[in-house]
């Protein structure tokens, strides 16, 4: 890696997006739109503030998969990543541009988010909402790792969004939203203990309980931080200078 | 005259079929060499075996005397693929000012190179919002920036303008004078007659190496078509 390429790399793809004012409009008002729907639709039920914490962590996790495994197939199919791969940009100054570049989008999503969620919707936390958002950026690293392992396996955009169902909503069904995990059942509970997003809720919901971080809380924030590595060594593996 | 390149035996599979069987060729530094054939002949392949990103059967390319695609060559060739690789939601000058960090030189060099290519009027502009032949440009732009000893160009000059097309070759001419060694391919025989000398290559295989006029001369032609046609013929007849 080379400290100059990547800045340049983030800077980059930092300037792609500022290009687009629609995506940045709905990268922020998405989120806080439908919190606002299920704040509705609960309607002053005690579990609407799990609900939305829960929301906070999900939601950088699933829209940074989709922009980043679009993006990197868009880096593949319009052979900028074969011209990159000519230059002295390596796979480290790549996969973290994304990293740092739609990080920092998503550290900037989930403040907003969770303000909305504490002052409109009421939201508490009997820990810090820093952690919250710590949390959230995390997933979003989560989602960029996971989308540009993913993007490998899609030759068109169409396989690049079928990847959604595939890999990210079996996690938002089992991570402890719909049913707690302790009492789903066995083999069910055993799908979701291998699934990151289980723990970046389960961390969420330390936070939401514990007015200081809990051990299970560090464990829980380990185990992501440890497979947002993970998702960039399989991403840094299917990508290659020589190609047939 | 150095080398710049040297391919030798080099063989390319694609899938199941063979796209170079065995090609061997020299470009020289210091002069414009044309790299000429037809649709689907294996243009494009022999230049992705030369920037080094083309899984290879066997056979060596050098580059500068490095194998292709060694750490070392990696700031010192300018590639302009096919298809125009830029980032279509960035302006022109984005565009540069990226490959030229990445390749260690300044904004200076990035405005430089746009304005060498004839798009400082539209440096600022998205490059998804230009015409086919400015798209390209931004490409080749990229390619250019921080003066690269060799420059790699695949087509560059499709879809421009008389005059650009003319500046453009102007512009490679000063490069090769500089001691650049120049590869630029093209399927349009009229450029042959710009380059100081030709790889004529039709399905894989090396039909000519050498410079325009001696070619026409042992066609006995004065058409480049021609001239090339008679190379088949001539290689279908031995």
């Amino acid at each position: 890696m080379n400290p100059g390429i990547l800045r340049a790399t983030t800077t980059r793809i930092l300037r792609q997006l500022r290009h687009d004012p629609r995506t940045i409009g709905l990268l922020i008002v998405v989120p806080v739109v439908l919190m606002g729907l299920v704040y509705a639709m609960y309607d002053g039920s005690p579990r609407v503030g799990q609900i939305l914490l829960i929301m906070l962590g999900i939601f950088p996790f699933v829209i940074m998969f989709l922009i980043t495994s679009i993006a990197m197939l868009r880096e593949r199919t319009s052979g900028t990543l074969e011209r990159l791969m000519t230059t002295r940009t390596g796979k480290g100054d790549l996969l973290f541009g994304y990293g740092i570049a739609f990080g920092t989008t998503a550290a900037a999503q989930a403040v907003i988010a969770a303000a909305c969620a504490y002052w409109l919707y009421a939201m508490t936390t009997a820990g810090a909402a820093g952690l919250v958002v710590l949390i959230a950026v995390l997933t979003a690293l989560l989602g960029v790792g996971l989308g540009l392992a993913c993007s490998a396996l899609a030759r068109t955009e169409f396989q690049a969004v079928q990847m959604l169902p595939v890999v990210v909503i079996p996690q938002i069904l089992l991570c402890g939203l719909f049913v707690p995990r302790d009492e789903m059942a066995g083999w069910l509970s055993a799908l979701s203990d291998v699934m990151p997003l289980s723990y970046a809720v389960e961390a969420l919901q330390e936070v939401g309980t514990n007015a200081e971080p809990t051990s299970t809380f560090w464990v829980d924030l380990v185990v992501v931080g440890g497979c947002v590595i993970l998702g960039l060594v399989l991403a840094s593996a299917t990508l290659r200078r020589r190609t047939a | 005259m150095t080398d710049g390149i040297v391919v030798t035996d080099l063989v390319v599979r694609r899938g199941r079929s063979t796209v170079l069987n065995g090609l061997s060729c020299r470009v020289r530094a210091g002069r414009i060499t044309g790299l000429l054939g037809p649709s689907g002949s294996g243009k494009t392949t022999l230049i992705r075996a030369i920037v080094g990103v083309q899984v290879i059967r066997s056979g060596t390319v050098t580059v500068l005397g490095s194998p292709a695609g060694s750490p070392s060559l990696r700031d010192r060739i300018g590639y302009v693929s096919q298809a125009p690789s830029v980032y279509q939601d960035l302006t022109v000058l984005e565009n540069a000012r990226y490959f030229a960090a990445i390749a260690g030189v300044g904004a200076a060099a990035a405005r430089a190179a746009v304005d060498q290519v004839g798009l400082a009027g539209a440096a600022g502009q998205l490059v998804g919002t230009l015409s086919g032949g400015q798209w390209s440009r931004a490409s080749l732009a990229c390619a250019i920036v921080g003066d690269p000893p060799v420059l790699v160009l695949d087509e560059p000059t499709v879809g421009q303008d008389p005059v650009l097309r003319e500046e453009l070759w102007g512009f490679f001419h000063e490069r090769a004078v500089a001691g650049v060694t120049v590869l630029v391919s093209s399927h349009v025989m009229d450029e042959a007659n710009r380059c100081d000398s030709l790889l004529l290559i039709r399905d894989g295989a090396l039909l000519a190496d050498d410079t325009p006029a001696a070619i026409k001369a042992h066609a006995g032609t004065d058409d480049m078509d021609r001239a090339f046609l008679h190379l088949i013929r001539e290689g279908a007849a031995t």
